[in-house]
């Protein structure tokens, strides 16, 4: 398969458009169904006993008197879950966060789980279960965790990337750096230096599905899951591992998800309930409450972040260097090597070092949180931008301008750009009727920048004709943005038909060939890219059995808007055959008529954003209200423009709730004191204003249309936008979020104070 | 667990008085099912009162109005006279949770649930309402503020119901309001609040005043001192700091995850502030 992924610049008929989305009515009406609404015959009831300590030796679990309640069918603990990852610490850590094997590492941790005939039964079962726990010292504050005195979470942990290695065990996993140059000659040349430390506190995704599944397995050993996730084939692929099992006999089918966030790209209740199926000979349905998404899901790094950048007085950066220190949970990871790399992405620097410090809490596991780490380095990099433009004296959207990042600058990571948009999107914020409307008292405006790499992946597509000349597309890349019609859009351009001929599906793992996640902005940019190739491979079956139809020779067919046209002077007389009425024969002329895709889509282009925000803050109570919002981001080409603006208006809300309200509060004890939507605030619909979008197209050179990803650069802005808004409002820097109203307040009268 | 709908307020009392084991009256639900379904209780006895007849009526008296215990806190707005009459009351009953949750919930239920930042009881305790009670032991009515006794308990004994919210008929140029404190717009639970009841003279003077804030103590707290430093001001801008301070003063609050004790404090007295500036402009001051 010869596949030229490059750009070519065509003219477009139904990609850009806006047709309704074929989940919708399914979605609107409640026929749709998420992860909970899957049901089996026979299923048990399956629920997880959790630790409500942050750091616990389990001396020992007494599961006898639950086994004995009546309707309790299984019981199990990490003895049910032996160690099968032989040697791979990522998963043995995936496996020990699903269930503790000796410690239990954050209040949440599960311990234990049942499956009973029903709810009440598995409640009660879970009362009976008896947990011996010799209580460890915790330490939930990322600063905390680092000092010589934190209470080892890991004996066994040293700190990889030292230049020696060190003799004491440590809570920091990993140092990471990046950058080029000499900062310190940076420093000397430059006429004014801003130099400041920065908070964010932890935040969940939100999503408003809780997990859910329902695993069945079975007594020959194969197994079905019915799962809400990102990635069904990576939830196979650790699932099999995790329990022992050939990936090709678990067969996963991805529901509907209602919100997924990077939460859902990681493992959590599936191989307990899939544990539980074993042990019980029966399916189990596996449901977590909100109080357990909270405590023992999903959340992103809190941060600790120290900038330093210095500029010239015409407003060159001469070096901007950041110290970044995110907490990770109790397992290793790499989340402050993520904001090291995109911390300085948006800028042209002669002058940069980044240095990233993973840091281990006992809190829940981090995991991706839409462009994770990078909204958190954001904050820091352009609140701290933004102060160093007014020392300078410039306009902090010039002050970007003359300093963004072009074509063949070398980014702060590594790599040299091709053709990018900050530039764009900093001209369009700056021409912007946002930027020049009036503002009235205690109100504050704040822009900011920010930057995805965004990523490609495997990819594995089917496109079935059918005998009536309908189309039916395949993917492996769950839909959580929008990506069925999307892609719909790209099969009905490629093919020349209409999209209402189009219907796509999410295939289920024994179905079609491995995928990767729905991650890293990748669902809509690598499987349209499949499609695409999908689509052409059909063509030249199209063409083949229209050559055979008119029996001439394949060279002289084209496909041409949804046609096969002989093309030639001999061939005159012949006229057009439709894809319809070449289907309609395909009986007769070598049977079904499909194009297939393989591929690893690569040169994901990078994405940047420029955000405007205007805020107003009562200065006697610290409330904030959020009176207007921009987005401006490249998408390299709207595939849906619809849904291309709702990513960026959903990125710029959680964004918003992120900086304003979202956090979890630990008490002194280490337990999370806030796991609901009641005390973790996420903004209800009357918090938003409208939020603006201007979608810039700058083509991706490695995508036949153009396409970048768009699901994760708009939450890269919002924290730095609406701190400097913020800040801009209340007359005091805000360097801690998010920025509720006590901590407005008391930045307020503290400089009331003096 | 047992779950019954009785006809009369008689019958009520009896199952409860004579019930062994937990026993929670359901109204609106908006805070037991709630409790329910989180697993933090499991009642062996439910008694629905929505059936007992005038329990669902606000019904006007010459004393002034008597809003039965089952009457949803959205009706509470859509009746015309009330909201007329103590538009402080219907407002803070209007801010609980959300319109699908005001469709269900009562002030009575409110009240009884003994959250201190429970949003319609400092309005009551400003308004000075009364509760009627119907017990084994018959009928009492006692003040608002004399119900919750702490976060999550009350002084009704039991067998106890309330049946209805009593709230006074209004002398001439009165009003009150409320105001609380929440990070969002709505859908939230109050950090501090207030609640201030006002009647003026002819020349625009505070001769009567309650003032109440909520969240701010174990209890809603009922500021005496508040209200003497009103009365007799036309609410110029120097009692109204006198009134923030007093307020500030008088909160006994707690560092939590909703806020701090500094926070509390100062909001408090800006609260105050502001709803006795709306209930003076509602009264009728200029």
């Amino acid at each position: 398969m010869n596949f030229d992924p490059r750009f070519s610049g065509r003219k477009f008929t139904s990609v850009g458009t806006r047709p309704i989305r074929p989940d919708g009515v399914d979605k609107v009406t409640g026929r749709a169904r998420y992860g909970a609404d899957f049901n089996m015959a026979g299923q048990l009831v399956g629920r997880v006993l959790r630790s409500p300590h942050a750091h616990a030796k389990i001396r020992k679990i007494d599961t006898s008197k639950a086994e004995k309640l009546p309707g309790v069918k299984a019981v199990i603990t990490a003895a049910d879950l032996p160690d099968l990852t032989d040697g791979d610490a990522a998963m043995y850590d995936v496996l020990d966060n699903c269930m503790a094997r000796g410690k239990a590492l954050y209040d949440g941790h599960a311990v234990a789980a049942v499956a009973a005939v029903d709810a009440r039964t598995a409640r009660q079962a879970l009362k009976l279960i008896e947990v011996d726990y010799e209580l460890l010292p915790h330490v939930t504050d990322v600063d905390e965790a680092m000092k010589h005195s934190a209470p080892l979470i890991n004996d066994a942990i040293f700190t990889e990337g030292l230049e020696e290695k060190p003799v004491k065990p440590s809570n920091v996993t990993k140092r990471s750096q990046f950058g080029h140059g000499d900062v310190h000659q940076g420093f000397g040349h430059a006429d004014f230096i801003v130099e400041r430390s920065f908070k964010t506190e932890q935040t969940h995704q939100g999503y408003i599905e809780p997990h859910a599944c329902v695993a069945s397995v079975s007594s020959d050993g194969t197994a079905d899951l019915w799962v809400c996730t990102q990635g069904h084939f990576v939830y196979r692929q650790h699932c099999a591992q995790l329990l022992g099992m050939e990936a090709s006999k678990l067969r996963v089918t991805s529901s509907e998800i209602g919100g997924g966030f990077g939460g859902k790209t990681h493992v959590w209740a599936e191989p307990v309930a899939l544990a539980l199926s074993r042990k019980a000979g029966r399916p189990v349905k596996l449901v977590m409450t909100r109080d357990e998404v909270f405590r023992a899901s999903g959340p992103t790094s809190a941060t600790s972040v120290d900038v330093r950048i210095g500029a010239r007085k015409d407003g060159t950066i001469t070096a901007a260097e950041a110290t970044l220190r995110y907490s990770c949970g109790p397992y290793a990871g790499s989340w402050a090597e993520i904001g090291a790399m995109t911390a300085f992405a948006c800028y042209r620097l002669d002058n940069v070092k980044t240095v990233g410090y993973e840091v281990l809490v006992n809190r829940p596991k981090t995991a991706a949180y839409r462009a994770p780490s990078a909204p958190m380095a954001a904050f820091a990099v352009e609140s701290a931008v933004d102060e160093l433009a007014k020392e300078v004296g410039m306009d902090p959207v010039e002050f970007r301008i003359r300093n963004a990042a072009q074509e063949g600058t070398r980014s702060s990571y590594g790599p040299v750009y091709g053709p990018i948009g900050i530039g764009p999107t900093l001209e369009a914020a700056k021409s912007h009727p946002h930027m020049k409307a009036p503002l009235g008292k205690n109100q504050g405006r704040g822009m900011a920048c920010g930057f995805w790499f965004n990523f490609g992946g495997q990819t594995c597509t089917d496109l079935n004709i059918g005998m009536d000349g309908s189309v039916s597309l395949a993917v492996g890349t769950v839909d959580v943005g929008g990506s069925r019609a999307s892609l719909s859009l790209v099969a009905a351009e490629e093919l020349g038909i209409a999209y209402e001929q189009v219907k796509a599906i999410v295939a289920d793992t024994s179905s079609l060939g491995y995928n990767d996640m729905t991650d890293g902005s990748r669902g809509t940019f690598s499987s349209s890219m499949a499609t695409i190739s999908a689509a052409r491979n059909a063509i030249k079956i199209l063409r083949e059995r229209a050559a055979q139809m008119w029996d001439i020779s394949v060279d002289d067919v084209v496909w041409e808007n949804g046609h096969a046209i002989a093309k030639g002077e001999k061939h005159g007389n012949l006229g057009r055959l439709s894809l319809k009425e070449i289907a309609v024969a395909s009986g007769k002329t070598g049977g079904p008529i499909a194009g297939h895709s393989e591929l690893v889509a690569d040169g994901a282009g990078v994405s940047f954003a420029t955000h405007i925000c205007d805020i107003e803050v009562d200065p006697e109570t610290g409330a904030t209200r959020v009176l207007r919002y921009t987005v401006v981001q490249d998408a390299g080409k709207a595939v849906h423009p619809t849904y291309v603006e709702g990513q960026y208006q959903g990125g710029a809300a959680q964004g918003i709730g992120w900086a304003l309200n979202e956090e979890y509060i630990y008490g002194k004890d280490g337990r999370l004191q806030n796991p609901g939507f009641l005390d973790y605030r996420i903004p209800v619909c009357s918090d938003l204003p409208m939020i603006d979008t201007q979608i810039l197209e700058i083509p991706n050179p490695n995508h036949p249309y153009g396409v970048r990803g768009v699901g994760e650069t708009s939450i890269v802005p919002p924290l730095a936008a609406i701190a400097n808004a913020v800040s801009n409002a209340a007359g005091v820097r805000m360097t801690h979020i998010p920025m509720s109203p006590p901590r407005i307040l008391a930045a307020i009268e503290a400089k009331r104070a003096g | 667990m047992r779950y019954i709908r009785p006809l009369s307020i008689e019958d009520a009392v009896g199952q409860l008085a004579g019930s062994a084991g937990t026993a929670a009256i359901l109204a609106g639900g908006s805070d037991l099912l709630v409790r329910m379904k989180g697993g933090f209780v499991e009642p062996d006895l439910i008694v629905d009162i929505k059936a007992i007849e005038g329990l669902s009526e606000i019904r006007e008296t010459a004393d002034g109005f008597s809003i039965g215990a089952a009457v949803p806190c959205a009706v509470l707005g859509e009746s015309a006279a009330l909201k007329k009459a103590w538009p402080g009351v219907v407002e803070a009953a209007k801010l609980i949770g959300s319109k699908q949750v005001q469709g269900r919930c009562t002030i009575t239920g409110n009240l009884c649930n003994a959250s201190p930042a429970a949003d319609s009881v400092p309005a009551l305790v400003a308004a000075g309402a009364r509760a009627s009670v119907v017990g084994p032991a018959g009928r009492r009515t006692i003040p608002v503020e004399s119900v919750p006794t702490g976060p999550g308990k009350t002084s009704l004994a039991k067998g106890e119901i309330i049946e209805a919210i009593l709230l006074d008929k209004r002398p001439p140029r009165s009003g009150d309001a409320y105001l609380r404190f929440i990070p969002r717009t709505e859908m939230d639970i109050a950090v501090v609040s207030a609640g201030v009841n006002l009647t003026l003279d002819e020349s625009g003077v505070v001769i009567a005043a309650r003032v109440a804030i909520g969240a701010a103590a174990p209890t809603v707290l009922l500021v005496e001192e508040a209200a003497q430093v009103l009365i007799g001001s036309k609410l110029d801008e120097a009692a109204l700091e006198r009134l923030a301070k007093v307020c500030s003063g008088a909160c006994r609050p707690i560092d939590d995850k909703r806020g701090t004790v500094e926070f509390r404090r100062k909001v408090a007295g800006v609260l105050a502030k502001r709803a006795a500036t709306s209930a003076y402009a509602r009264a009728g001051g200029k």
